[in-house]
């Protein structure tokens, strides 16, 4: 992925062709364990794209300003998991006290954000992919909506899914989700190539 | 007999992946091939165990309220050495594998085992619980690396070793090393678990 890419190449790529939990596997945990209704996944996926792309924003500047002139690469993946966590913190005490209302519409789910490591994997790939500030943010914002659309989806399957009762009882709870995460993602398979990329 | 209570209980009746549900990310992402698969097994095991005994020696010093930031910079410390060791002596591995070695460090399974096992318990059990949990996160990812290969390629190799081939009559199912393979195959894994080894 270069920077003569444009900006709805990298949206359609990271939201479609790439998305985050269908095709490369991440965030599975929270993908599958808040996905029980569609209004909980709602509220998860927002407060995915808003801590997602602050993270994003708070790594690159701290990668190019402050780790990589002081040859400190090694830190990489410490400095960046603890930046997450103490800004997950940060923003979870500032929503309670000055956003009242955001914060009762996703304030339970952002402690869940510190182990999602989509968050963690993104801050990393906006490195290693080269990418500039502003297209690292586009990437983000991306990879984020293609989480909530994924999860607002399967969260609409599995509430039909619930109430069939034509399921085998080996494959209830958990195996049926997984086939279904299979037969999406094998869907989203079909978004690849798209716009020859 | 506790000691070794210990050391099985994570292989199979507690197994992380196919049982407790956790470290599900890397174990279908990197399992498109049972070499990739076993690498990564090994280097999550590794910073499993490390990290259960450095937390295991340090919980009597550990201040309760910042347990969780000292258990993650004592995690990242061994993510690194693996990050740099991997990068120095296999490239080829450390291509596939790629944003995963790092993102060990977020692998629910090791900050798991180290608030809910070794911040409770001396190191030598600490130590068996590692060496457990990580045979048993070992067994299935390279069992699920081996199933999706065989399928989607007709072949088994680890380290350069052919295990098994179908042959050349074989028609691969391609579609089991691509994603949704991984959702297939872990949903088999998980429903056999349910119906033959759940009490």
């Amino acid at each position: 992925m270069s920077n003569e890419l444009t900006w709805y190449m990298i949206l359609m790529s990271s939201i479609l062709i790439n998305n985050i939990v269908l095709i490369r596997f991440l965030a599975l945990c929270s993908f599958f364990g808040v996905s029980n209704e569609i209004e909980t996944s709602i509220g998860m996926g927002m407060a995915v794209i808003f801590v997602m792309t602050l993270a994003s924003a708070s790594t690159w500047i701290l990668w190019y300003a402050l780790l990589l002139p002081l040859h400190l690469e090694y830190l990489r993946t410490a400095v960046f998991i603890l930046v997450i966590a103490g800004l997950v913190q940060f923003v979870e005490m500032y929503m309670k006290k000055a956003l009242k209302s955001l914060y009762n519409a996703m304030g339970i789910y952002l402690p869940l954000i510190t182990t999602n490591c989509a968050v963690l994997a993104i801050a990393l790939l906006n490195i290693d992919y080269n990418l500039g500030f502003v297209n690292s943010i586009i990437y983000t914002v991306g990879v984020a909506v293609g989480y909530t659309l994924a999860i607002i989806l399967f969260a609409a399957i599995k509430e039909r899914i619930a109430l069939s009762t034509a399921i085998p009882m080996p494959f209830r709870g958990h195996p049926i989700g997984f086939i279904t995460a299979a037969l999406m993602s094998m869907a989203f398979l079909g978004f690849s190539h798209l716009f020859g990329l | 007999m506790s000691l070794w209570k210990d050391f099985t209980t994570g292989i199979i009746k507690e197994n992380p992946v196919i049982v407790l549900m956790i470290g599900l990310c890397p174990t279908l992402a990197v399992s498109s091939s049972a070499n990739d698969a076993f690498g990564m097994g090994i280097a999550a095991t590794f910073v499993l165990i490390a990290s259960n005994i450095i937390v295991s020696m340090v919980r009597n010093h550990t201040p309760d309220a910042i347990r969780i930031p000292i258990f993650i910079v004592i995690i990242s410390t061994f993510v690194t050495i693996v990050d740099y060791v991997i990068h120095a002596f296999d490239m080829e591995l450390y291509a596939s594998l790629g944003v995963f070695i790092p993102l060990i460090v977020v692998n629910c399974i090791i900050l798991g085992r180290a608030e809910a096992y070794a911040y409770k318990n001396n190191v030598i059990s600490s130590t068996l619980d590692g060496i457990g949990m990580g045979l048993g996160f070992i067994l299935i990812i390279t069992l699920l690396g081996a199933i999706r290969e065989i399928i989607g390629n007709g072949t088994v190799t680890i380290f350069n070793y052919q295990l098994l081939s179908l042959g050349s009559r074989y028609q691969p199912a391609l579609v089991f090393i691509m994603p949704p393979g991984a959702f297939l195959t872990i949903a088999f894994l998980m429903a056999a678990q349910n119906k033959w080894l759940k009490k």
